[in-house]
């Protein structure tokens, strides 16, 4: 960490990200791209967005944050943890309704009013935007009585995932970043679920008050809003 | 055979094995005597059905318990013994009471033959009923266990070295109860021990075990008499006598021990007239002529006749034995003085016994 | 400062603990006495199988009873043949996992004691006319108790403990799987600390007690 902060802008320099469990694989792949472009290399944390909060709190040494919501980025700025006027969104979520069943749901998401299913799979809404995502779309379609009882929750997103892929919940509110592989989804059968179905699943990113000084931090950002980054991510699955 | 026990095995382990055909009666004590290592407890334990060999008979009177030519095999919990362990092997987790009582009521009412209160009086122990076990002592313990084996009114009592956890104090706290116990019920015993002085005290029957084998065996007194192959309990080659107290001489604090064939006076330990007592004589106190002595200060002479000569571990000595009507006595003598005194059997001849101890 | 769902996961937390700590002295007793006495081959194998949970991650456990214990897996297969339906997500199938996660803690102090009782008192028990089962009641399980009380206290804090195998097959449904160790996690990952801290002081509190009781049991124990 020392090591980023003694080396000149010129030499390549390492940093610590933070990152949300959600964007950990394209956050990869979008640093390849990075490295080989600026010689930086970039450290990822991975983990739920309330516990890297919990650490940049408690002196984490992450220059950057990768959030999978917008509210914690503005608390951090607040807060004076993040650098002001840093925060832009660089992904925004799409939810998917699936099944790892061929033909269990269909392009409608008319198999949720079927309520031929024992378990829906959600993230706990209170926690994860995926999870409050869903809870808007089972209001709009005044289900969300009538299948409450038939939830089960993941802490998280990534949580959710086990869940329907064994098959255990038959179907799952998912991130379509979970199931989708270079630009399609790769098995089972979803719903794209329509994005004015609920508010966007906004990303967002911040430079934290640990990452000022590094100008690596900075050019990450940078990258990110880059045509290269977005068509990674666009290919995971994200806007 | 339906006054013996019979016991007949091979058992084979990487270091140690054991094959014997025994049978004794099923009346005294039959003693197990042998070195450590020797075979006498992995005998006791086959005998409880707590060790089962691949090849073996035990036979109780009529009662089969093992026989696996047969497919016999009777579980040690199904046989009519009382087991009294080394260490006790008390339950830590009852009261004496408790222990005393755990074999007993699983002994139907019908075949219950000695009393709990028997028990309890015979073993000394009516002060220590309410008390944990391990707050006993040695002793104490010894004797728990041995009245929780008689408690369930074994057809065999089976010993394994009851005593030898013990110092000698509490060994003489015991015995005298493991005497009685002899005296007082009628229920065979088999007695293993390495102790030379509980098997002459105790024993009526033994069985002398070496590495595995049976090296000598019969009623105690003809063998520890033999000659073939000289048994000794301890260092010393000798013979127990079974005597009654027969008089007692006050003034020189004597008493007599009357045996069939004739009488020995020794020191008076104030055993009551009457009773019985068991005396040790060693060969090497015993020594030989062809006259009846006058002039000497050994006072126990007897008249007997030689029956048997043999070499003793020194090749300077011989062993003599010598009948007195019925009682086998041994003499040890150089071979020198047995050629002196053209010694044969048949041969009558006069013993001096220079000390004659009393087992106690 | 606890709310309603906060009693509720406590509740339930005590009851998966109680339930989970029987069927574990059912199913370890003789399990631990079978490994106390055996010599078979198997002891090794088996001794390790039960250990496991010692070492496993709580999460590859709970990962692979979540595939088991599904539609796709043999056991989920088996009880739904049964007609029990599938355990994930339930109050019985968190049973099992707990049973699993926390059987070496109930096993092996059983064990240990059972080993340390060594085969004296019992063929002194053979010898005052009890049968092995007898014996097995009135001298191995009688003496073996501080095994057993170790045994249900470890047994019983363990599961209370409990956290990656829940998050892996609970599915956080109130009353049935939302457990005190979840719901800690979802107070802290929704910046909810006082919650937090209620929860997870009286947790740090409770296993105190439960290891003081420990040594105070072992002391009077060693003292007697």
């Amino acid at each position: 960490m020392a090591f980023g902060l003694m080396t000149s802008p010129l030499h390549a320099a390492e940093i610590q990200v933070a990152v949300a469990a959600n964007f950990s694989a394209p956050a990869q792949k979008i640093a390849e791209g990075f490295t080989a472009a600026t010689g930086h290399t970039v450290l990822f944390s991975a983990a739920s967005t309330g516990k890297l909060y919990a650490q940049i709190k408690n002196g984490a040494p992450f220059a950057v944050l990768l959030s999978a919501d917008e509210e914690t980025p503005a608390k951090l700025e607040q807060e004076g943890l993040g650098v002001s006027g840093s925060r832009f969104v660089y992904a925004t979520g799409r939810l998917i309704l699936w099944s790892k069943r061929a033909g269990w749901v269909d392009d409608q998401g008319e198999v949720l009013a079927k309520g031929t299913f024992a378990h829906l799979a959600i993230a706990d809404p209170k926690l994860a935007p995926y999870g409050a995502a869903a809870i808007e779309v089972l209001e709009k379609r005044g289900l969300l009585e009538r299948l409450r009882p038939r939830f089960v929750q993941g802490e998280n997103i990534a949580q959710v995932h086990p869940f329907v892929a064994s098959g255990n919940a038959e179907i799952g509110f998912l991130a379509l970043s979970q199931v989708m592989r270079d630009g399609v989804i790769a098995k089972g059968s979803g719903w794209l679920v329509p994005a004015a179905l609920h508010r966007p699943i906004r990303q967002e990113a911040i430079l934290l008050t640990k990452g000022r000084e590094n100008p690596a931090a900075s050019a990450w950002l940078t990258h990110l809003r880059s045509e290269a980054a977005q068509t990674v991510l666009r290919s995971f699955g994200y806007e | 055979m339906n006054d013996r026990i019979h016991i007949a095995c091979r058992l084979i382990r990487r270091d140690f094995s054991l094959e014997v055909d025994l049978t004794w009666p099923d009346r005294g004590v039959m003693a197990l005597f042998g070195p450590s290592g020797s075979g006498k407890s992995t005998l006791l334990r086959i005998l409880a059905g707590l060790e089962r060999p691949p090849a073996g008979v035990v036979r109780m009177r009529k009662e089969v318990w093992q026989d696996e030519a047969r497919g016999i095999f009777c579980p040690p919990h199904r046989r009519p013994i009382g087991y009294v362990f080394q260490d006790a092997a008390l339950f830590s987790h009852l009261n004496v009471q408790e222990n005393l009582i755990y074999g007993l009521k699983r002994v139907p009412e019908a075949l219950r033959r000695v009393p709990l209160d028997r028990a309890i009086e015979l073993l000394g122990i009516g002060g220590l009923l309410e008390r944990r076990v391990v707050t006993l002592s040695g002793g104490e313990r010894q004797r728990v266990a041995i009245a929780r084996a008689l408690a369930v009114s074994p057809e065999l009592l089976l010993m394994d070295e009851p005593l030898a956890a013990l110092d000698a104090a509490r060994k003489r706290e015991i015995l005298p109860f493991l005497e009685r116990l002899h005296r007082e019920l009628v229920m065979p015993v088999v007695y293993v021990s390495h102790s030379p002085d509980e098997v002459a005290r105790l024993a009526d029957h033994l069985v002398v075990l070496e590495a595995g084998r049976v090296v000598a065996e019969g009623p105690l007194q003809t063998t520890l008499a033999r000659l073939d192959t000289p048994v000794r309990l301890g260092e010393e080659s000798g013979v127990v006598l079974e005597t009654v107290i027969g008089a007692r001489d006050a003034a020189w604090h004597l008493c007599r021990a009357d045996f069939p064939g004739g009488s020995l006076w020794i020191r008076d330990h104030g055993v009551q007239i009457g009773t019985p007592a068991r005396v040790r004589i060693l060969a090497r106190d015993v020594s030989l002529a062809l006259d009846p002595q006058t002039r000497t200060s050994i006072q126990n002479a007897l008249s007997g006749v030689v029956s048997g000569l043999a070499g003793d571990r020194h090749p300077a000595n011989s062993l003599v034995r010598v009948m007195v009507g019925d009682t086998p006595f041994v003499a040890r003598i150089t071979r020198r003085s047995a050629a002196y005194l053209e010694l044969t059997p048949g041969k009558p001849v006069w013993l001096q016994v220079k000390s004659v101890a009393l087992i106690e | 400062m606890l709310d309603f769902s906060d009693w509720a996961a406590l509740w339930l937390t005590a009851k998966l603990a109680t339930v989970t700590t029987l069927v574990l002295l059912v199913l370890g007793t003789p399990l631990a006495w079978w490994l106390a006495r055996t010599r078979s081959f198997w002891k090794g194998p088996v001794s390790a199988l039960v250990a496991m949970p010692l070492i496993l991650p709580p999460t590859v456990l709970g990962f692979y009873l979540l595939l088991f214990m599904g539609p796709e897996g043999w056991l989920g297969r088996l009880t739904h043949a049964l007609g029990w339906g599938h355990l994930p997500f339930t109050f019985a199938g968190l049973v099992v996992a707990s049973v699993i996660y926390s059987l070496p803690f109930v096993v092996q102090p059983i064990q240990n004691a059972f080993e340390a009782i060594g085969s004296g008192p019992l063929e002194a028990a053979a010898t005052l006319r009890a049968s092995p089962l007898d014996a097995f009641f009135t001298v191995a399980i009688p003496q073996a108790k501080p095994g057993f009380i170790t045994a249900a206290v470890l047994g019983f804090a363990h599961t209370i403990g409990e956290f990656g195998v829940v998050l892996m097959i609970g599915g956080n449904i109130p009353n049935a799987t939302q457990v005190v160790s979840v719901r800690i996690y979802a107070h802290v990952e929704a910046l909810e600390y006082t919650q937090a801290h209620g929860l997870a002081g009286g947790l740090v509190l409770f296993s105190f007690l439960v290891l003081l009781v420990m040594h105070w049991a072992q002391k009077r124990r060693d003292g007697a």
